[in-house]
């Protein structure tokens, strides 16, 4: 059971292309595009079809809505408005495309409505990358190992989706480190802005009740080329 | 007329027809400001509304306001669906289950539907958009609450045809429009004429 997505569009080719690009990275979450006018109608917002489209996303854990431009919020708004029950649909002010995989990923990681909302919210927000001292290491509760990325397309969408999802279950806080830039291993969009390419190194520091089961986790992806 | 769940879906038939003898002036206006759409829109939700009242008038004022919603936001696109939608499902909701509208029930629809454009919308007096015509409408309204339901509509579309006005001189900061800018100003809001247009063919029909 995961928290849905609704992607309100203007064009129904944006809604559509949009979840299937999300849809790569969140493989159980049920990710519906409601773009453009009835019938091939054209561009626009169609309210019953953000209505149906809302309803076929809720698998029983609520859904997050994400729109692209003007009235698709109002559009949005009202038919979360209109549902039997409202507070079960939550319309998120975030970037639509960097919101939907944030979303994606989130609600793939087992969110709730809220935190999955958040992380689209978030995703508007350009991702915290900290400049790191090298010498940061052998600090108490830390595990720190790294690695050498093997797989084509490095730290890219789909294995940085792999990683949070998988990342999800332990009880650590991840970081990754590519040179001088850290970023947080349980946002998508920070690990991809790290720009971290096949033959890589990457440190993966991790702290917390888990953080070797972490660290062996995230060896066990990169070992696999994750999973491709 | 009396204020009955009939009463009310004249009103909607002779705002359907003045919308219709005024969909070029809206597109018109839309044009310059926005994608000129808004005459054919509203047009084409009314006409949905009359067709719907033809095959059933439901039983109280508040049924038919919240058909007009429904098909409203169903038909109507861009933003004057949602938001002409959102006023007449606030005010159905607003009136209950009464029979009959009288001026207290009627001032509160009307302040609901205020607020819940104002609420949809984000829009505050100023922005030159449908609120700005709304705001003058209620507060005229409530000025003649010893009134007739007439007498309250009449004055609540003098106030929206003064405020409609007023929306020329403003620069837009909601919408389409706010993309303009300064270069907006001269127009009139095709929302807040829209809205005006509508409570007259209100206020008509009920004398």
């Amino acid at each position: 059971m995961t928290v849905g997505i609704v992607l309100v569009s203007h064009s129904a080719k944006l809604a559509e292309g949009l979840a299937e690009l999300a849809a790569q990275m969140a493989p159980d979450v049920r990710i519906v595009p409601a773009g453009g006018l009835p019938d091939g109608g054209g561009i626009g917002t169609d309210y019953d079809e953000v209505v149906a489209a809302t309803q076929r996303a809720d698998s029983g854990d609520g859904v997050v809505l994400l729109y692209d431009l003007g009235s698709a919020q109002m559009t949005a708004e009202l038919a979360v408005e209109s549902l039997a029950d409202p507070s079960a649909a939550v319309v998120v002010d975030a970037p639509l495309v960097e919101g939907a995989v944030a979303a994606a990923v989130a609600a793939q990681g087992g969110a709730n409505t809220k935190a999955v909302g958040e992380a689209a919210a978030s995703a508007g927000v350009a991702p915290d990358l900290a400049a790191v001292e090298p010498s940061a290491a052998g600090e108490e509760g830390v595990v720190e190992k790294e690695f050498t990325l093997t797989n084509d397309v490095g730290l890219h969408a789909r294995p940085a989706a792999v990683v949070v999802r998988s990342l999800a279950e332990f009880e650590a806080e991840v970081s990754i480190r590519l040179g001088e830039q850290e970023a947080d291993a349980h946002s998508v969009l920070a690990l991809m802005s790290l720009g971290a390419r096949q033959g890589d190194r990457i440190v993966v520091r991790a702290r917390g009740a888990q953080a070797s089961e972490a660290v062996a986790k995230v060896a066990e992806l990169v070992e696999s080329n994750f999973g491709e | 007329m009396a204020c009955t769940a009939e009463g009310v879906a004249a009103a909607l038939r002779a705002a359907a027809e003045v919308i219709a003898e005024h969909r070029t002036e809206l597109v018109d206006l839309d044009r310059a400001i926005g994608d000129a759409d808004h005459g054919e829109n509203l047009s084409r939700g009314f006409t949905a509304i009359v067709s719907a009242l033809e095959t059933a008038v439901p039983e109280t004022p508040a049924g038919v306001l919240k058909l007009a919603a429904t098909t409203l936001i169903s038909k109507v696109g861009g933003a004057a669906g949602p938001l002409y939608g959102t006023a007449f499902l606030r005010a159905s909701a607003k009136v209950g289950d009464a029979a009959e509208l009288d001026v207290p029930l009627l001032l509160d629809a009307l302040r609901a539907a205020l607020e819940g454009v104002q609420a949809r919308g984000k829009a505050v007096g100023g922005d030159a958009t449908m609120v700005d015509a709304l705001i003058p409408a209620v507060s005229a309204a409530e000025g003649t609450a010893d009134g007739t339901i007439a007498e309250v509509l009449t004055a609540a579309a003098d106030g929206a045809d003064r405020g409609a006005e007023s929306t020329v001189d403003l620069i837009p900061r909601k919408g389409r429009a706010s993309y303009l800018g300064e270069r907006a100003v001269g127009h009139m809001d095709p929302g807040a004429r829209s809205t005006a247009l509508l409570l007259r063919a209100f206020a008509e029909a009920a004398r």
